[in-house]
Formats: C-alpha cells, sequence, structure tokens
C-alpha cells in the first residue's frame, strides 16, 4: 500500500524533473516562476522580476564564465605556470562602477513600481477590511454592512492524513469572498492577535497584518476567476491552515451575491429568537467546534498541556452557564482564547456552548438557548 | 590554580613550548590555550550541526509528502525554530569563533589569545546555554514554536512558558559572544609579531577584526531585544503590545538591527577563509588585497543600514521602503567586488583542485547564487511576492549553507594537516565535496521554484501543486544529511591518524601558520615573535 503510493509520487516527482528539462517553457512556467497575475500590479511585478532575474542570470554566465574558463586552462595539469599580478587599478575601478550602473537601471523601475503599488489611497471604489484572527479571516464589507469569517474548509480538514487527489487541499474555504472586476479594491488589514499576513499571489496583494496597525493595499481585477492565497506570516500552530480564496466575478454577480448573502446573514440572526432543540443545538455546535475550537481546544476537548486547557471535565466549561458563556463571548485578555462575540453568531456560539457541555465526557445537561446569548450582548 | 601562567609564555627565554598540556578531562575544563579552546568551540559547532541537521530531517519528512503524516504542526514549529537558532548561534557562530581562536595567534605570530581565562569562559558558557535551550523541548508546552526570528506577539503574550529559558539562553550566548569579540580585538590589535602591520594581516584576520566590531555593536541589540520581551511577559511593559499602547512592529526594526550584521558576522570570516585558500591553489597572490579590506569593511558599515529590507511587507512608508531598497542593493556592489577579486587570483593562476580548493570553488558559486537572488529580494516591490515564501528560504540557505558551512568545511581541510600533523583521506575529501554538492542543490534548488510558485515558508503542510519539488528537496536533504555523517567519520580518522603531513602542507601556502610553524604546530605558537618580511 504504502509503497505503492510512494513509488507513484516519485515516479510523479521524476516527471516534475524532467519536464522540467524538457516541457516547453509555457508549460513549465506555471509550476517554476512567479505568476503573471490578474492586476496591473501583479503584471508589473512579474515583469520586473523577468529583468532582475535576466541581469542576474547574465551575470553569473559571465562570472562563472571566466571562473570556468580558467579552471580548464589556467590549471598547473595542463602546465599553467602561475602569472604574477595582483592588482589593477583600472579593472577594480570598472567592476565597481560597472555594477552600480546595473543597479541604478534597476532602481528605476523599481521605483515607479513601488510607488504605484503603494497608491492604496486613492479613488478606492471598495473597501474591505480584512482581520487576520488564529487562524481564520474575518472579512468586513465596510460599505455593504457585510461581516464573515472565512476557515479552512471541512473537506480539507477531513483528508489531513492522506489528502492524494483532493483538488484545491489547503486551500479551499468556507466562505470565500467576492469581488467585482474592473473596480479597484482597497484592502485594509489588521490582526486581532499575532502577526499574519494576507497574500494572494494573482492579486500581488502581501500585507502583514499587525495589532494596532492598520495596513493598506489595493488590486484592480481584470478577469474574472477563483484566486488562492495562504497566510504568509508564521502565526503559530496552524499557520499552514488559513487559505485564502477570492472569487472575482462581473459588477452583476457581485450586486447579486451581496442581496444573497445578505439574506442568509438576516435568516440566521433571526433563527436566534426561536426555541433550539438540544438535537439541534449539538449538531450545530459540534460543526462550530471543529471550525473554531478544535485547533486550539483539540478534537476531544483534550487541548494541549501547558498551552490550551483541556474543556473535558473543565471547571469552567461544567460550571455554572454564565461563567461558560463569559469566556466564550469575551474571551481572556492576554492569552489566545479570542473574543468570539465578535466572530460567531448568536445560533452559533449558543450551539458550541451547549456542544462543550455535554461533550467529551462532560454530561451538564443544559442548554443554552441563542437568546440568552443576544441579551447578553 | 594551574601551574601554568600566562606569564610564563611571554618570557621568551624559558623553554616552556614543549610543557604541553594537562592531562585527562581537566586539561579540556581548565584550558587556557588558544588551540585547545579552538578544538572545544569546533567540536560544540560540531555536535550542534549534527543536532540542528537532525531538526531539518524532521522538517523535511513532514515535508516529503502532502498531509501530515509524521509531526503535529505545534512540534513542527519547535522544530523549524530551534533548527534555526541551533544552526546559527549554535554551528556557524561556534564554528567561526573556533577557527578564530585556532588561527588567529598563529597567523599574527602571537604565542595565544590576549586574554586567556576570559577565552575558557567564553566558551564554557555556551554548553550551558544550548543544554537550557534544548531543554525545552521537553517541558510542558513545548520549546519555543515563534521561528527563529521570534516575532512578537507570537514570542510574547502568545508564547509558551519555556520561552523564559530561551530568554536566558539567548542572553547566555549573547554574553559570550561579546567575551570572545572582545578577545580577538584584543589580541588583534596588541599581539602582532613586530612587522606584522594591519595592511599586511592576512585576511582572514581582517574579517575576523571586523566581525568582532559587529559583535560587540549588535549583541546588547540582540540582548535588549529579548529583555523587553522578558518584562513584557512578566513585568507589566508593553513595549511591544498593542493592547497597552506597545508597537509590535518596533521589535522587528530591534531584531533585525542586530539581524542583519548577524548575517554579516556568519559571511565575513567566510571571506576570509576563501582569500586564503584561493590563492594557495592558484599559486598566486590574493589579487587586489586593499580592495579586498575596503570592501569588508564598506560591507559591515552598510549591515547597519538595511535591517528594514526584511519587512518590506510590515506597512512601512514608501520612503522607507525606498531607502531601504537602494542601501540593500548597493550591498552587492562591494560583495561583487569580492567574487571579482577571487576570480581574478585564479585567472592566469596555476590550479590544483585538492579538497580545500574544490569548496572554495563550490562557495564561490553558490555563494553567488545565493547573493544574486539577495539582488532580486532587496527590489522592494517585487520582494511583496517573493516575502515569506521558499524563495527565501532557497536565498539564505545559498549563502548560509552553501556560503558559511562550506567555508567551514573548507577551513578544516586545509588547516586540518597543520593542526593535527595528518592528511586527511584525498578521495574521502572529494567524495565528500560531490556528495554534499550534489545533495544540497538538489536539496535548495527546487526550493526557488516553490516560493515563486507561492509556497509559504514555515509550513507543516502545503497543496498539491507543491508536492514534487517538496519531494525532491526532501531526497536532497537525507542525502546532504547522509554527507555530513560521513564527514564525521573524516574527521575522526583524520585526528586519529594519517599520512605526516609536512609543515608547508600546500605547495603554495603562505602566511606564519604555514611558514614558520610546524605541523603540528607547539602548544604555544610562538614563544619567540617570528621575522615578518
Ligand atoms: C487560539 C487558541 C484558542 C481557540 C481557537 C479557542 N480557545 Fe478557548 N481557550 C484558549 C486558551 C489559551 C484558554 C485559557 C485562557 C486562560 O488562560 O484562562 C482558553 C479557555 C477556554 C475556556 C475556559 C476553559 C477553562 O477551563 O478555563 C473555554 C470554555 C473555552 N476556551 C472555549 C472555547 C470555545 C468555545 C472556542 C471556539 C469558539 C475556543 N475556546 C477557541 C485558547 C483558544
Ligand atoms: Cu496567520
Amino acid at each position: 500500500m504504502i509503497f505503492n503510493k510512494l513509488s507513484e509520487r516519485l515516479s510523479a516527482a521524476l516527471a516534475g524533473v524532467l519536464s522540467m528539462l524538457f516541457v516547453s517553457a509555457a508549460d513549465a512556467e506555471y509550476a517554476l516562476n512567479m505568476t503573471r497575475g490578474v492586476t496591473p500590479i501583479s503584471r508589473d511585478l512579474y515583469g520586473l522580476h523577468m529583468i532582475v532575474l535576466w541581469i542576474c542570470v547574465v551575470i553569473a554566465i559571465v562570472v562563472f564564465g571566466v571562473m570556468i574558463w580558467s579552471i580548464i586552462y589556467h590549471r598547473k595539469s595542463r602546465g599553467a605556470v602561475a602569472a604574477n599580478f595582483h592588482e589593477n587599478a583600472q579593472v577594480e575601478v570598472f567592476w565597481t562602477v560597472g555594477p552600480l550602473v546595473i543597479l541604478i537601471a534597476i532602481a528605476i523601475p523599481a521605483t515607479a513600481t513601488l510607488i504605484d503599488l503603494e497608491d492604496a489611497k486613492t479613488n478606492a471604489d471598495i473597501n474591505l477590511q480584512v482581520t487576520g484572527i488564529q487562524w481564520k479571516w474575518k472579512y468586513n464589507y465596510i460599505d455593504e454592512d457585510l461581516v464573515f469569517i472565512s476557515t479552512l474548509a471541512q473537506s480539507s480538514r477531513d483528508v489531513i492524513k492522506d489528502p492524494a487527489g483532493h483538488e484545491n487541499y489547503l486551500l479551499e474555504v468556507d466562505q470565500p469572498i467576492v469581488l467585482p472586476i474592473n473596480k479597484k479594491i482597497r484592502f485594509l488589514f489588521h490582526s486581532d492577535d499575532v502577526l499574519h499576513a494576507w497574500w494572494v499571489p494573482a492579486l500581488a496583494v502581501k500585507q502583514d497584518v499587525v495589532p494596532g496597525f492598520i495596513n493598506d493595499s489595493w488590486a484592480v481585477i481584470e478577469k474574472t476567476g477563483t484566486y488562492r492565497g495562504q497566510c504568509a506570516e508564521l502565526c503559530g500552530k496552524d499557520h499552514g491552515f488559513m487559505p485564502i480564496v477570492v472569487e472575482a466575478v462581473t459588477q452583476g454577480e457581485y450586486e447579486q451575491w451581496l442581496v444573497d448573502k445578505k439574506a442568509e446573514a438576516a435568516a440566521i440572526a433571526e433563527s436566534a429568537d426561536k426555541e433550539w432543540s438540544m438535537q439541534d443545538l449539538l449538531a450545530q455546535g459540534e460543526t462550530v467546534y471543529k471550525g473554531n475550537c478544535a485547533a486550539c481546544h483539540g478534537p476531544t476537548g483534550a487541548g494541549i498541556p501547558g498551552v490550551f486547557p483541556a474543556l473535558s471535565n473543565s471547571p469552567v466549561a461544567t460550571g455554572d452557564p454564565a461563567g461558560h458563556i463569559n469566556i466564550v463571548m469575551n474571551g481572556k485578555a492576554g492569552t489566545a482564547m479570542a473574543a468570539y462575540k465578535s466572530q460567531l453568531s448568536d445560533v452559533d456560539l449558543a450551539a458550541v456552548i451547549t456542544f462543550e457541555r455535554n461533550s467529551f465526557g462532560n454530561s451538564v445537561g443544559d442548554m443554552v438557548q441563542p437568546s440568552a446569548i443576544k441579551n447578553s450582548r | 590554580m594551574t601551574t601554568i601562567t600566562a606569564d610564563d609564555d611571554h618570557d621568551p627565554h624559558a623553554a616552556h613550548d614543549d610543557h604541553g598540556p594537562d592531562k585527562g578531562l581537566t586539561r579540556w575544563i581548565t584550558t587556557t590555550n588558544h588551540k585547545d579552546i579552538g578544538t572545544l568551540y569546533l567540536w560544540l559547532a560540531f555536535i550542534m550541526f549534527l543536532t540542528g541537521g537532525t531538526m531539518a530531517m524532521v522538517i523535511r519528512l513532514e515535508l516529503f509528502q502532502p498531509g501530515l503524516q509524521f509531526v503535529e504542526p505545534g512540534f513542527f514549529n519547535q522544530m523549524t525554530t530551534m533548527h534555526g537558532l541551533i544552526m546559527v548561534f549554535g554551528a556557524i557562530m561556534p564554528a567561526f569563533v573556533g577557527l578564530a581562536n585556532w588561527l588567529i595567534p598563529m597567523m599574527i605570530g602571537a604565542p595565544d589569545m590576549a586574554l586567556p581565562r576570559m577565552n575558557n569562559w567564553s566558551f564554557w558558557i555556551l554548553p550551558f546555554a544550548f543544554t537550557m535551550l534544548a531543554s525545552t523541548l521537553f517541558m510542558e508546552g513545548g520549546g519555543p514554536a515563534f521561528g527563529w526570528t521570534f516575532y512578537a506577539p507570537l514570542s510574547t503574550t502568545f508564547a509558551p512558558d519555556s520561552t523564559d529559558y530561551f530568554i536566558f539562553a539567548v542572553h547566555l550566548m549573547g554574553i559570550s559572544s561579546v567575551m570572545g569579540a572582545i578577545n580577538v580585538i584584543a589580541t588583534i590589535l596588541n599581539m602582532r609579531a613586530p612587522g606584522m602591520t594591519l595592511m599586511k594581516m592576512p585576511l582572514f584576520v581582517w574579517t575576523w577584526l571586523i566581525t568582532a566590531y559587529l559583535l560587540i555593536a549588535v549583541m546588547p541589540v540582540l540582548a535588549g531585544a529579548v529583555t523587553m520581551m522578558l518584562t513584557d511577559r512578566h513585568f507589566g511593559t508593553s513595549f511591544f503590545d498593542a493592547a497597552g499602547g506597545g508597537d509590535p512592529v518596533l521589535f522587528q526594526h530591534i531584531f533585525w538591527f542586530f539581524g542583519h550584521p548577524e548575517v554579516y558576522i556568519m559571511i565575513l570570516p567566510a571571506f576570509g577563509v576563501i582569500s586564503a585558500i584561493v590563492p594557495t591553489f592558484a599559486r598566486k597572490r590574493l589579487f587586489g588585497y586593499d580592495s579586498m579590506v575596503y570592501a569588508v569593511a564598506s560591507i559591515a558599515i552598510l549591515s547597519f543600514l538595511v535591517w528594514a529590507h526584511h519587512m518590506f511587507t510590515t506597512g512601512m512608508p514608501v520612503a522607507g521602503e525606498l531607502y531601504f531598497m537602494y542601501a540593500t542593493i548597493l550591498i552587492s556592489v562591494p560583495t561583487g567586488v569580492k567574487v571579482f577579486n577571487w576570480v581574478s587570483t585564479m585567472w592566469k593562476g596555476s590550479m590544483t583542485f585538492e579538497t580545500p580548493m574544490l569548496w572554495a570553488l563550490g562557495f564561490i558559486v553558490m555563494f553567488t547564487i545565493g547573493g544574486l537572488s539577495g539582488l532580486m529580494l532587496g527590489v522592494a516591490p517585487v520582494d511583496t511576492q517573493y516575502h515569506d515564501t521558499y524563495f527565501v528560504v532557497a536565498h539564505f540557505h545559498y549563502v548560509l549553507v552553501t556560503g558559511a558551512l562550506y567555508s567551514i568545511i573548507a577551513a578544516f581541510y586545509y588547516w586540518v594537516p597543520k593542526w593535527t600533523g595528518h592528511m586527511y583521506n584525498e578521495t574521502h575529501g572529494k567524495i565528500h565535496f560531490w556528495w554534499s554538492t550534489i545533495a544540497v542543490n538538489v536539496l535548495f534548488f527546487p526550493q526557488h521554484f516553490l516560493g515563486l510558485a507561492g509556497m509559504p515558508r514555515r509550513i507543516p503542510d502545503y497543496a498539491l501543486q507543491f508536492a514534487e519539488f517538496n519531494m525532491i528537496s526532501s531526497i536532497g536533504g537525507f542525502a546532504f544529511g547522509l554527507a555530513q555523517v560521513f564527514f564525521l567519520y573524516i574527521v575522526i580518522k583524520t585526528i586519529k591518524g594519517g599520512e605526516k603531513a609536512s609543515d608547508l602542507v600546500w605547495e603554495g601556502a603562505t602566511g606564519l601558520e604555514f611558514e614558520e610553524l610546524s605541523s603540528p604546530p607547539p602548544y604555544h605558537s610562538f614563544t619567540v615573535a617570528p621575522d615578518i618580511k
């Protein structure tokens, strides 16, 4: 079994190397080189990257060429006798000034692109606030009053031991962001906890997400499609598991999506007013727990000793509901436990709390209703 | 306490150069001899290199295939963190201090280092520091898991309890480094034989003199950073805590104000080593000695002025990014001068290719590749796409593994016949070189592609399109690791015995250590100052 899989992978690897050598440059580009992307900036960056790359290649060829020449022709076994020179002011000045000229040639286009890249403030059509949270992204369409959280899709989590053949493994989310093409989108970045970095290569946006600061960046997406990215700054245990998915659509589709998405949010808010059954709460709670809490408190509620407390037999999770509600809603300042009232709906909060009180060997037996959460907001 | 006093060493009439070391373990614990301490440093570095290498093997094993097969993400982060810390502070830096100890007195015509007792201390602090650092892996909550750059607030508010041990270990390493640096400076400035003017010193001595100043300048900055972490964690300050009015980005400024010169601390002595080896095997004087010295000095000065090129995505103002971009790419000028000078030294030489020369040539080629990718990274706008990807990982492994480490291995093969009086086995040395060089390129070259294709660094698992290159890279990694076990065998075998080395060792060798001293040299190098021509 294992060996089959291994040999399969090995031959795939070999094929990778071979294709690297033989396949035409255009085909190989996808896996070997920087993406051209779908924004004006990403194209500029690609162009600049290629210019600098070729300059480096030429320098390398010249330097290594001279080196190889002397290795071949100036070797003792060929009877070469060492010359006596050991300095030459002219050539030394030449190879100080020569590189300087090349550098200036690089710096001029780089400066122009950089100034362009940093021009997020002017003429934005859409403002999207992005908040990094261990280990998910919160998106706030500021002009639309639409907020949601996007995490790694459960389908990726399910195959984590053996993802072979799972398309978009680790690059799929439960709720992608949708953006219209040909509009200037200004991203505003902020973190609730540690540093993260929001990176979508095709948009050429990579920006650190820093607590206490608001950074910005921008993109005009020129082609419809799905663009995927990842967190790029080490942010703790699940740094590798906070992907980003951007769906770029036409303006009409975008507007329809906004309408649907808002209706969905309204329905969820409304469902907080009805009385929920234990069964429904537990089912919903399990989903919420897996997506939001299991990363720290563990899939079985065992936590990680010394870092994240266990929830099974936890005095809080089995004690007075008020205390339990309080820590989940308000978190604990100065620890990794976040205030979930700004991340989860009333229903999800009620469900996950109820779930914790009646799972992992805990059997308090009581329920927390969404209305109770709504009232304590 | 000991019967050997430093004063004896300075008495040219006392016939003390034959009294040899103490016997047994106390020799190593109480030694104040530069050669013994050099040996201790080199062994510590080797042990740390194998330890950090084992961690790299764990990393490459987990990354062999997509999916989580072997370790948990939390432990993976501890491995990347410890691997980085151990390789930087435990392997590369102590190895260069070991070389400095062995070589500087012999190269400048001195009997020993200027401050032998402090020398003993600066070594013996280190085993304690690294034991403490490694012990965190066994503590509840695990060891440091925030990367070797330990950015706040992941390393403060969100760090495991063991972080305090890490902080203390860093303090100890810093104290050791500063003491070592003071010793190097005192030795070079005070103990040169008459006639050994500054501009006659071998480049290795020059590079170490400048490195020592860098160490003294930046190790206290590192100590400051970890102390601020400590007070943030326990004493209610908020240097890096935004909730208390602090600034997480400040941490990065402080760290990289230390970190960038640190990079040059790990490469300048390597320049010195290569500048010694290439002329020997080209049988031709080093081209452009003066410009080499000036290049090293300008690199050192520039290294203080470019730190924020590690921070192009933190949200700096455009003016700041432009300045740091210009300053950064400017460093490639003096660095280029060095490479051009080495190549000109070979030009019209009479070259042979013994093992040390092979490693030196490997250094020049692959360090240049790392330098060129560094130039690419310095172009600020494009760094948006490169930053925090495997492209960066590839870049710094080309300069640190095939750069710094290659120079250390080259130095070993070049000077070990002098140190022990035994030649290493030339066939073994060559196998070691070719095996390592093929493996290291299989290991790191594909990482350029991974980074460009979009794979972030420091992730324990990855999307399927990265699978092939990761597998290739891992195979290269295991092969490279194995090659270094073979190196351990070569080292031990050479120390134990081997063909007798002549005093000059290499036909084209120059310098006091080869021209004036026997192989192996006497316990106290120069009890009578040599004549400098
Ligand atoms: C990023 C890691 C992290 C995540 C994700 C997380 N927690 Fe926590 N949680 C903690 C930490 C750390 C503590 C301990 C805080 C302290 O020091 O008191 C904690 C404490 C708790 C406690 C109190 C346990 C006790 O015995 O003191 C409860 C209940 C709890 N979390 C519930 C949740 C729920 C529900 C979720 C998901 C909605 C969640 N946590 C997600 C890290 C996390
Ligand atoms: Cu993150």
